[in-house]
C-alpha cells in the first residue's frame, strides 16, 4: 500500500492526459484522470453511444505459467479455472480463509498447457497484496510473473468494434469474454510502428467493448491512434464509475471487501457447479466451508444481501448512507450510489437484511436528515449489450 | 448594474428586473468538485432565503438559497448536465438560475464587491 507521502505513480499515458486537459486525481496510488473537459456526464453518454477510451493501466496484470497454473489458481477461488477453454476469459474472486473477498479479477486461458499462461487482471488498489497472496499460496506450483511493463486500455461502447475492426481486421469475430493477439499499425509522424496487443472482448461498462493489454512503450502510440478515430473520445474514472454502477457491476472496496462473501455479494453466478457441493471439484478454496454452507441456505444462509436500489425522488443516495425499513428499523447501508446519467435516476447498491432484499421492497435512505424513499430493483439498471454472437 | 453578493456566497447579476444567480469562487473552492446540482422549478415563486436547490460535491452538500424574492424564469441546463461548470466557471457558464425580482428593494441589503471581498476573507 502506498502511504500518503509516497509520490503518485504515473501511467504511460500521463503526458497524454495532461495534453488533453484532464482533471487528475489520486487513485490506487496513481495520478489518474477523473474527467476531461467535456465532463463526467458527457463522457458517460458518449461511451453508451460511441466509443470511449479509458486508461486503466493502474490495474495489475499477471501471468501464471506451468502445467499446474490453472489448478493452482483454482485452489484460491470458488471458480472453475481448469475447464476454461483456451482463449476464453472468466470472472473470478480471490477469497480469504473466512470466505471474504480479497479482490475480484478476470482471468484468461492463454494456453498454459502449451507454453502459454493464465493471464490475470486485478484491481489497482489490491495488486500488491494480491501478488503477495498468490505467490505465497501457489508460488511453488506455478511461475507467478507480475507484468508492470504492460499498460491496459479499454475501448468501450457500441462503436468500439467498428473502430477495432478498422485497425485490426478479424477482431470483430471475438465473442464476449474471449481474447486473442492482434497487431495494429500506427503511422504517427510518418513512421510505421507495429503495436502488438492482447485484446479481450470485455469491460466494465455494460457495453460491448475491448480491453487492450499493450507494452508500456507502445501505450501512448496506441492511445493516440485510437483517439484519432472519429468515434473515440477519452473517458475518465468518474464516468467509469457511473457506467459500471448502471451496469450492476461491483467496485471492490465499495461493494465487495474482506467482510463480504460471494453469497452475500450476490455473485453465486460466478461459482460454477463443479466447485459447489456435489460437484466434481467441490470446495478446495479458502473459506469453502463457510461459502458452501451459505450456498446450502437454511440456517446458514447469509443474514444480509447486496441489492440494487432506485430512489423515488431525484436525490442521489451515496455510499455509507444508512437505510431503514418503512417502520424506521435500521436494515442496511449503501455501498455505492449516484445519479445514473443514462437511466436519469438515482441508483445504488446496498447490503440489506435478507428479509428486505426482495425486489419491490420499499426502504428509506437517511440523506442529510431527510428520508428519501427507495425501492429494491433487479440489476443491471441499464440493459447490458455484450456481444455474445 | 454591479454584481451583488449574499452571505451565503451567492452572486446576483441584475438586468432589467431579472437576476442571474450563481455561487462565488469562494463557495466552489470550499465545496470541492461539484458532482450534482438540484435546480429549482421554473415558474415557481420563492421568498428570499428559501431553499431553492442543492449543490453537492464530493465533500459535502449545501443548500442553495433564493437570494431575493421572485419567480424562477430559467435554470441552467448545461450546469445540470455538467455540474463541474460550477467549479470551472462559477461566475459565468456555471450560473444556476434566473429569477424575476418581485421586491427589487431587497437588493439594497446585499453586499457589493468590496463588502463581499472583506466578508469572504473572514469566513
Amino acid at each position: 500500500m502506498s502511504s500518503s507521502t509516497d509520490p503518485l505513480r504515473q501511467t504511460p499515458l500521463h503526458t497524454l492526459h495532461l495534453e488533453l486537459d484532464a482533471r487528475m486525481v489520486p487513485f490506487a496510488g496513481y495520478d489518474m484522470p477523473v474527467q476531461y473537459p467535456s465532463g463526467v456526464m458527457a463522457e458517460h453518454h458518449h461511451t453508451r453511444t460511441g466509443a470511449g477510451l479509458f486508461d486503466v493501466s493502474h490495474m495489475g496484470q499477471l501471468r501464471l505459467l506451468g502445467p499446474d497454473a490453472a489448478a493452482a489458481l483454482e485452489s484460491l477461488m470458488p471458480v472453475d479455472v481448469i475447464d476454461l477453454p483456451v482463449g476464453k476469459q472468466r470472472y473470478g474472486l480471490l477469497l480469504n480463509d473466512a470466505g471474504g473477498i480479497l479482490d475480484d479479477l478476470m482471468f484468461v486461458n492463454r494456453d498454459y498447457q502449451h507454453n502459454g499462461d493464465v493471464f490475470v487482471i486485478v484491481n489497482g488498489a489490491c495488486k500488491v497484496a494480491d501478488l503477495a497472496h498468490i505467490e505465497a499460496r501457489i508460488g511453488s506450483r506455478c511461475e507467478v510473473i507480475a507484468c508492470p511493463e504492460l499498460a491496459l486500455l479499454a475501448l468501450q461502447g457500441p462503436q468500439a468494434v467498428t473502430v477495432m475492426q478498422r485497425l485490426a481486421p478479424g477482431i470483430e469475430k471475438l465473442l464476449f469474454m474471449s481474447g486473442g493477439r492482434f497487431s495494429v499499425m500506427s503511422q504517427a509522424q510518418g513512421t510505421h510502428q507495429q503495436i502488438d496487443i492482447f485484446a479481450t472482448r470485455s469491460g466494465y461498462t455494460g457495453e460491448d467493448g475491448f480491453e487492450l493489454s499493450v507494452h508500456e512503450k507502445k501505450a501512448d502510440a496506441l492511445a493516440r491512434l485510437l483517439l484519432a478515430q472519429p468515434e473515440v473520445k477519452p473517458i475518465g474514472l468518474g464516468a467509469r464509475n457511473s457506467l459500471r454502477l448502471e451496469a450492476g457491476l461491483c467496485l471492490y472496496g465499495n461493494d465487495l471487501d474482506t467482510t463480504t462473501t460471494p453469497v452475500e455479494a450476490g455473485l453465486t453466478w460466478a461459482i460454477q457447479k463443479v466447485r459447489r457441493s456435489g460437484g466434481a471439484r467441490a470446495g478446495g478454496f479458502p473459506g469453502a466451508d463457510i461459502v458452501l454452507a451459505q450456498l446450502a441456505g437454511g440456517d446458514s444462509a447469509p443474514k444480509r444481501k447486496r441489492v440494487g436500489l432506485k430512489a423515488l425522488e431525484r436525490i442521489p443516495v451515496r455510499e455509507h448512507t444508512l437505510l431503514q425499513d418503512t417502520a424506521g428499523h435500521p436494515v442496511g447501508e449503501v455501498s455505492s450510489g449516484l445519479l445514473g446519467p443514462t437511466i436519469n435516476e438515482p441508483v445504488a447498491m446496498a447490503y440489506v437484511l435478507t428479509g428486505c432484499a426482495g425486489p419491490g421492497t420499499r426502504l428509506n435512505a437517511l440523506v442529510r436528515g431527510k428520508l428519501v424513499p427507495m425501492e429494491v430493483v433487479a440489476m443491471p439498471f441499464v440493459p447490458t449489450r455484450y456481444h455474445r454472437g | 448594474m454591479a454584481i451583488k453578493y449574499t452571505e451565503d456566497h451567492e452572486w446576483l447579476d441584475v438586468d432589467a428586473g431579472c437576476a442571474t444567480v450563481g455561487i462565488t469562487h469562494h463557495a466552489q473552492d470550499a465545496l470541492g468538485d461539484v458532482v450534482f446540482v438540484d435546480l429549482p422549478e421554473v415558474g415557481k415563486h420563492f421568498d428570499a432565503k428559501e431553499v431553492a436547490g442543492v449543490v453537492e460535491s464530493v465533500k459535502a452538500a449545501a443548500d442553495v438559497y433564493m437570494p431575493v424574492s421572485g419567480e424562477v424564469t430559467e435554470v441552467n441546463e448545461a450546469l445540470r448536465a455538467d455540474p463541474s461548470l460550477a467549479n470551472s466557471d462559477p461566475l459565468g457558464a456555471g450560473w444556476f438560475f434566473k429569477v424575476k425580482l418581485s421586491e427589487p428593494s431587497q437588493l439594497d441589503a446585499l453586499m457589493d464587491d468590496a463588502a463581499y471581498g472583506a466578508f469572504s476573507a473572514n469566513t
